[in-house]
């Protein structure tokens, strides 16, 4: 067994025990890296000499705990990677974008810095999605990401690099942002978990924003345990960010083998529609009588405003995401296109040049739902259907603990499939985008593969802050089969 | 059946906007929105008289801390990255003739 097929907990008692070195992980963790990623284009910038100064300091603070007796934080000296969208000290950050291309933020964001106080060792910046718009990592400046299940098909989005980067064992962690699925989404689609928190959950302060009433940041891992480790390391209140909830962070690894007897899940009539994919329909299926042979009772529920939530998110997330965009006009930071005609053509040539179209079509279709005129039918009305979506889940959730659902209609499908029609790539979003409305908490657990070889996902959505409850269920199911153990060829 | 978004009215969102297109990104543009619109008019079969909109899915209100100085930035870091910089400060084009 190599170094780098170590899960985050074996990792962590090899390095207090001294079995193992920082050192000697970060270093496996650069060379799979290296000889993976040219097939993947995970990796937008990877941190060599950063990483190792960091492991040889977790190495030194590994050593003095072990001399006093005592522990080190349990992410000392485990290597992680981060969605390019988290400010980085000296360490370029791009979003994916042109926009960006040579920006090198001047501090770390909390959620960074809280990983680096713990000792973790952050080995790179991951490709995306360009400012978090998409759902295949196809909308990058840099190129897409490639599934390591196979490299034609995409690896799912916005935080694709994510994903791809712990399914091919480059990192065995790493951190993503999900305002409409793009953590739990690509999780699904290159076979490993990934968690959405409850809104206000996480530090959102230095997470280059693109939905500020939904994004999220997360963990992505290849299995339960270490999602709750990194969840740990990462969730509470910050002062930092107005939006974040100040309410005690339990410990996530205690009652994680509790079980699921007892409980009550939820099955949504309006999530099994003719488009979903019949393999991944049989896999939720096995799923439920997993969940059921553990002695959970599993019953039918109805979110009745399911049809209208990609409408809603297509217009709540481009509102706010033209307000987002509006920082970026060549002043402070960032690219600057001047042709000399003045301020105003300046901003134009910046924005015009600097984003992809994607982002461009976003923030078009987001001023237009906002403006004089247009505001009350398009930007109001769906403010109100947020309100009936939230209160759908609420509904659900007097009646059951959890609700079960398929992830995506499909599996991954082949790169360059949906870049033209982005209806189509919107509407594939129909399962996640409503745990961002409604704020509540989702994740994304390896279920399964389709017959051509790609990864199925089921999503397990919970009560707002029950993330504790979300991950004992994810990991009772998880730990009846063996798809947290099964790897890519590469 | 009229058009939800005519090309007009995207050049000019897209004034506002400070973004430029070309006729045929314009026109490829329009087209592309017209049918997110058309998919978005669903919405109005919902009766939301007497629903009140949600700005934030969490029930936070009046989020202030203690009006103390805490520490920030400083000038040199946060000229770090401007494209050009003049006497401490972000330079720009001219904005009064």
């Amino acid at each position: 067994m190599e170094l780098t097929d170590l899960t985050i907990h074996e990792m962590a008692q090899q390095l207090r025990e001294g079995e193992i070195s920082a050192v000697a992980l970060t270093q496996a963790c650069l060379e799979r890296i290296d000889v993976t990623d040219t097939h993947l284009n995970a990796f937008i910038s990877v941190c060599r000499d950063e990483a190792l100064a960091a492991a040889h300091q977790a190495d030194e603070r590994l050593a003095q705990a072990r001399l006093a007796q005592e522990n080190a934080p349990m992410l000392t000296g485990i290597p992680v990677a981060l969605k390019d969208l988290f400010v980085t000290t000296g360490v370029r950050t791009t979003c994916a974008s042109k926009m960006l291309a040579d920006f090198i933020p001047p501090y770390d964001g909390t959620v960074v810095r809280k990983l680096k106080e713990q000792g973790a060792v952050i080995v790179g910046k991951l490709n995306m999605d360009e400012f978090a718009m998409g759902s295949t990592s196809e909308s990058s400046a840099y190129g897409a990401v490639h599934n390591p299940w196979d490299v034609n098909k995409v690896s799912g989005g916005s935080s694709g690099g994510s994903a791809a980067c712990v399914a091919a064992r480059q990192v065995p962690a790493s951190l993503g942002t999900d305002s409409g699925g793009s953590i739990r989404q690509p999780a699904s689609h290159c076979g490993v978990v990934g968690l959405k928190p409850t809104y206000g959950r996480v530090s959102r302060s230095g997470v280059v924003a693109f939905a500020s009433s939904l994004d999220q940041v997360g963990p992505l891992t290849r299995n339960v345990r270490d999602c709750a480790i990194m969840l740990q390391a990462i969730a509470g209140y910050d002062l930092a960010d107005s939006t974040s909830v100040d309410i005690p962070v339990p410990d996530y690894l205690a009652g994680l083998e509790e079980g699921v007897a007892g409980k009550k899940i939820g099955l949504p009539q309006e999530y099994f529609i003719p488009g979903l994919d019949p393999e991944i329909k049989q896999a939720v299926e096995n799923v439920v009588e997993t969940y059921r042979s553990l002695g959970a009772e599993v019953v039918e529920v109805s979110l009745p405003h399911t049809k209208y939530a990609v409408s809603c998110y297509y217009l709540v997330a481009t509102a706010e995401a033209s307000s987002n965009m509006a920082r970026y006009d060549g002043v402070r930071f960032g690219a600057r296109v001047d042709p000399g005609k003045g301020l105003v053509e300046m901003y134009t040539a910046t924005r015009s040049q600097g984003f992809g179209a994607e982002v461009k079509r976003r923030i078009i279709l987001g001023t237009f739902a906002l403006s004089s005129g247009y505001y009350d039918a398009y930007y109001l009305k769906a403010q109100k259907v947020r309100t009936l979506i939230r209160q759908d889940f609420l509904a659900a959730f007097n009646e059951v603990d959890y609700i079960l659902t398929p992830v995506a209609p499909t599996p991954a499908f082949a790169l360059g499939d949906k870049t033209t029609d982005p209806l189509l790539m919107y509407l594939s979003d129909i399962f996640t985008l409503s745990a961002n409305l409604a704020g509540i908490c989702g994740l994304s657990l390896p279920c399964g593969r389709s017959s051509a070889g790609l990864p199925i996902g089921v999503q397990l959505l919970g009560k707002p802050f029950d993330e504790a409850g979300l991950l004992r269920t994810a990991y009772a199911c998880e730990q009846t089969g063996a798809w947290h153990k099964a790897k890519p060829e590469l | 059946m009229r058009e939800k978004i005519t090309r007009e009215e995207v050049q000019q969102v897209a004034r506002l906007a400070r973004l430029e297109f070309s006729p045929a990104e314009a026109d490829l543009l329009t087209a592309q929105l017209d049918a997110i619109l058309v998919r978005v008019e669903h919405l109005n079969e919902l009766d939301t008289t007497t629903v009140e909109p949600t700005a934030h899915a969490v029930p936070l209100e009046n989020v202030f801390r203690a009006d103390e100085v805490m520490p920030s930035l400083g000038v040199e870091q946060a000229l770090c990255n401007a494209p050009l910089q003049a006497q401490d400060c972000f330079a720009v084009p001219k904005v009064i003739e």
